[in-house]
């Protein structure tokens, strides 16, 4: 990663254009060409230094529904419980965490009555008790990292 | 807000990421079968409702140097959580922050605000800003940091 790479990473987290030729736009905008700059976007994603680019979908305002949910998972079981539960279309993410309540995951589905379904099931397939946590209020969701 | 037929598309075709050509909408539209015009429209407007946040870069923060990614849990009385939690969010290097349930009696916090550092010793200092902040509100608190990201795919939603 060098000094033009954070330049476009950090440029991009403020947001992109909405016009015929955005690249173009941020390119000049960067002094890049839009080649280059669509070029070192491509590799940046490629080596996972960018996990997404693109639109950021608000998922409870297109009518999804999203909770975040942990189980203690006991450690010789832990690596056959992630199976389990990351095997689920509707888990977007799932984080191991230094807790007693040690696997963190995002469920997040087309329809509020699913995530129910969802949770159950991973109780039935692991035999854990799964902790929702549904969000009550959303106070803040942003943050740009300095790269 | 009303997503119709085409928003989902536009949404479906969207979701892993916009193509990295130099007409990115005209690319989307030609998969669709509809306009440019039509694609940009629907865009922003999902902007201007908030269906989408923003439309950007999400950079994997392990890769950009931000190893410690702490889960600052918080117990806050209930009548005062949404005002200290309207506070917190406008830390600058909260990235999250949330109003969850409790689950008692082991797990007394109801305020989530996720932070972020290069280094351990920067998260607790996070950490510590925040406690400042909220003084004699904070009935306890805890930091979780992520040890392994098991799975990683972002949303599926609206197809």
């Amino acid at each position: 990663m060098d000094e033009i790479d954070r330049k476009i990473i950090n440029h991009l987290q403020d947001g992109f254009p909405i016009c015929e030729l955005p690249y173009q736009v941020v390119a000049t905008e960067l002094g890049l060409t839009e080649a280059v700059l669509i070029e070192r976007l491509k590799r940046l994603l490629e080596t996972d230094i960018l996990s997404r680019f693109g639109p950021m979908y608000h998922a409870e305002k297109m009518g999804g529904e999203l909770t975040l949910a942990a189980v203690k998972a006991p450690q010789q079981q832990f690596q056959q419980i992630a199976e389990i539960i990351n095997a689920m279309p509707e888990i977007a993410h799932n984080y191991a965490r230094n807790h007693q309540l040690n696997m963190w995951f995002v469920i997040a589905t087309d329809k509020a009555e699913r995530l129910s379904d969802v949770i159950q099931e991973i109780e039935q397939k692991t035999a854990l008790t799964v902790y929702n946590m549904p969000k009550i209020k959303e106070y803040f969701v942003g943050l740009k990292l300095e790269a | 807000m009303n997503i119709d037929k085409i928003d989902r598309q536009i949404i479906s075709a969207t979701q892993a990421g916009l193509p990295l050509t130099p007409q990115p909408y005209q690319t989307i539209a030609d998969e669709l079968g509809i306009s440019a015009e039509t694609v940009m429209q629907r865009l922003s407007d999902m902007q201007e409702q908030g269906i989408i946040r923003r439309i950007g870069a999400v950079p994997n923060h392990y890769r950009l140097g931000y190893k410690f990614n702490g889960m600052t849990v918080w117990n806050i009385a209930d009548e005062y959580v949404d005002e200290i939690g309207e506070r917190v969010g406008q830390l600058d290097f909260v990235s999250h922050c949330y109003h969850r349930p409790r689950h008692l009696p082991e797990w007394p916090y109801n305020l989530f605000a996720m932070v972020h550092s290069k280094t351990e010793t920067g998260v607790k200092q996070q950490q510590q800003i925040i406690a400042e902040l909220l003084g004699e509100f904070n009935l306890g608190h805890d930091v979780l940091y992520s040890i392994a990201i098991l799975k990683k795919t972002g949303l599926r939603i609206g197809n």
